[in-house]
């Protein structure tokens, strides 16, 4: 049955399917970054195969093995109807180069997506809402990459001088006389 | 900024400038005719510390008057780098990591973890350690959902309840630390095993625990679930339906609640979950008194998963015996060079667990928990992603609120049952 969904995947998009494997029982696909909306989409939409959730996204850094490219994006795919899963995975070398957006093929892909961008400093083309999500505006960094040193410091985040008397000037009187 | 719009209405000639003050009228508002009163929206915002949040989450509400017209929800507020800590250490260091994550069933995490390393080892734990670990899991489940039914009713005003359900739990979690020691962060699971055997009257007082807490459930689903407030107050409030809760990624109690028949314990088995009798109970609505009653049937329905697991455990080994995956006894570590050198290798390198790659999933309290490792061969896992249920439900909140009154945030917050620990990892 699963098998199915990597021959399927073969025949359909040919030369972006990179490679596939089973081991351990999960199949996986290897795509060109390129087709990941179009495999996405194909797959959501293609009703012997009916991926309707998407259970996961995330990002693995194999920087300590050396391996090109670099990043990969991981996507697990579930469909409710069918009972199978799939998972996905697109090599990212250089992070600044983005990888489509999905978040419009299931919702949750938007906060998901701004968790790897957050932790990893991969960007998603044409994601609605690309900022940070775990982490504050102000950190330094993407902590999950590998060259991030665990026990690093990050700098001690102060509000601009005068930016509170500013916002306690713009208020009305009734209120300032409260405070 | 005026609060017009909780005024009475107001007399025609009302908004005629009083001698010598500006016009009370909004912004950009011209006079009106008195039919209508002037509205601005009002930024709320709730949060990250707030008395009826449990849990660190920030909302920033625009508001029409009671009306909520956008919801933005901000989490992370107890980021704590789970994944960054698990790739400093080895696979079995990490138990108490996952302890942490959803922090009313830390069994269910370690169950998860530890299915999540031996899939990928290729190996799986004696039967009597997988009975075990179902008692334990649904022991642990029961502390969740308890938590979920005390915080519900005591968010909307009903105190007393809630202290019947947690005295309950406190008697689950004296189980608990009978088995593992621990109240609250058990670490308790191992690869390949668990920690140690059961205590011997632990099946006599567990039975006698889950007589009493059924006690306990069936008072408060009869002092509670037909109360007209507090129904008035769940039914048909944020409702959300498959195919938005599914689009969104949700699981576990919240998505059957929208009548998505699903539960990895019957959809793909795991342990000894094909063994057992038990039922899932489906909501048909996907509103707030869907999601609550689910829990309520659920906490029934693992009651009889323990009793079963009760009847159909024997006695044997709790751990695997391999030496590459198990410490060797204290007696061997201690008298003998040969165990002293595995000790100290176990400890110091860890299990070297294969090169490749693994998606492991359970049931956790709040739906599918999930594990995707990444190992190298070495001791130390280069990936160790936990796929938090709850985060997915979050991501639904903003959706859910829009349109809602603000009293209706902190039942529907509850539903979700967030959990800090495991959304924010």
């Amino acid at each position: 049955m699963s098998l199915d969904v990597l021959k399927q995947l073969a025949e359909q998009f040919g030369r972006a399917l990179l490679r596939t494997h089973s081991e351990r029982g999960d199949d996986t696909a290897v795509i060109e970054a390129a087709a990941i909306r179009a495999v996405c989409l194909w797959l959501r939409d293609t009703p012997e195969l009916a991926f309707d959730m998407l259970t996961d996204l995330t990002a693995v850094d194999y920087l300590e093995q050396g391996r090109r490219p670099r990043f990969e994006v991981v996507y697990h795919l579930y469909s409710l109807p069918r009972r199978h899963r799939v998972r996905l995975k697109v090599g990212v070398d250089d992070p600044a180069a983005e990888v489509d957006t999905v978040s419009d093929l299931w919702r949750n892909g938007n906060w998901l997506e701004r968790e790897v961008w957050d932790l990893y400093g991969i960007k998603f083309r044409n994601h609605p809402d690309m900022r940070r999500i775990l982490l504050y505006e102000a950190f330094e960094g993407h902590p999950l990459r590998k060259d991030y040193v665990k026990d690093r410091r990050q700098p001690l985040v102060r509000r601009p001088a005068g930016e509170i008397a500013a916002a306690l000037g713009q208020r009305p009187a009734a209120r300032r006389s409260l405070i | 900024m005026r609060d017009a719009k909780f005024a009475r209405p107001l007399p025609p000639d009302a908004d005629a400038p009083l001698p010598g003050r500006p016009a009370l009228l909004g912004h950009g508002q011209q006079r009106n005719d008195g039919q209508e009163l002037p509205t601005e929206e009002m930024v709320l915002n709730m949060g990250p510390s707030h008395p009826a949040m449990h849990g660190t989450v920030h909302l920033r509400l625009v508001l029409d008057g009671e009306k909520i017209t956008s919801a933005g929800v901000s989490v992370g507020y107890l980021h704590r780098g789970f994944e960054k800590e698990c790739e400093a250490h080895t696979w079995a260091e990490n138990f108490p990591y996952t302890d942490r994550l959803n922090y009313v069933s830390p069994m269910l995490n370690n169950v998860g973890y530890a299915l999540a390393v031996e899939k990928l080892l290729g190996v799986s734990a004696p039967a009597r350690a997988q009975w075990i670990r179902m008692i334990v899991g649904e022991l642990a489940r029961l502390s969740d959902h308890l938590t979920y039914l005390g915080a519900q009713v005591m968010e909307l005003g009903a105190f007393t309840p809630y202290f019947y359900v947690i005295k309950a739990r406190e008697w689950v979690w004296d189980l608990l630390e009978l088995v593992s020691g621990a109240r609250l962060t058990h670490a308790y699971v191992r690869i390949g095993g668990v920690a140690a055997d059961l205590p011997p009257d632990f099946a006599a007082r567990t039975r006698e625990t889950l007589e009493r807490l059924s006690a306990v459930v069936e008072e408060f689903d009869r002092l509670i679930t037909r109360n007209r407030i507090f129904m008035d107050r769940m039914q048909g409030v944020a409702v959300i339906s498959a195919d938005d809760a599914i689009s969104h990624g949700w699981t576990g109690p919240c998505l059957r609640g929208s009548g998505v028949e699903y539960d990895v314990r019957k959809a793909h088995p795991y342990l000894f979950y094909d063994r057992v009798a038990f039922e899932i109970p489906i909501g048909a609505n996907g509103d707030n008194m869907d999601r609550y009653l689910i829990r309520i049937e659920e906490t029934r329905q693992s009651c009889a998963i323990i009793r079963q697991c009760l009847q159909q455990i024997e006695p044997g080994a709790i751990q695997l015996t391999d030496p590459r995956i198990s410490l060797p006894t204290k007696a061997q570590a201690y008298n003998t060079i040969e165990g002293l050198i595995n000790h100290f290798k176990l400890v110091v390198d860890g299990i070297e667990v294969p090169a490749g790659e693994v998606y492991s999933y359970t049931e956790a309290g709040n739906g599918e928990l999930g594990f995707y490792l990444v190992a190298d061969g070495s001791g130390r896992p280069v990936k160790c992603r936990c796929r938090p249920p709850c985060f997915m439900q979050m991501t639904a909140l903003g959706h859910l609120l829009r349109g809602l009154n603000i009293a209706d945030i902190i039942p529907t917050f509850d539903t979700l049952n967030m959990i800090g620990g495991e959304c924010d990892r």
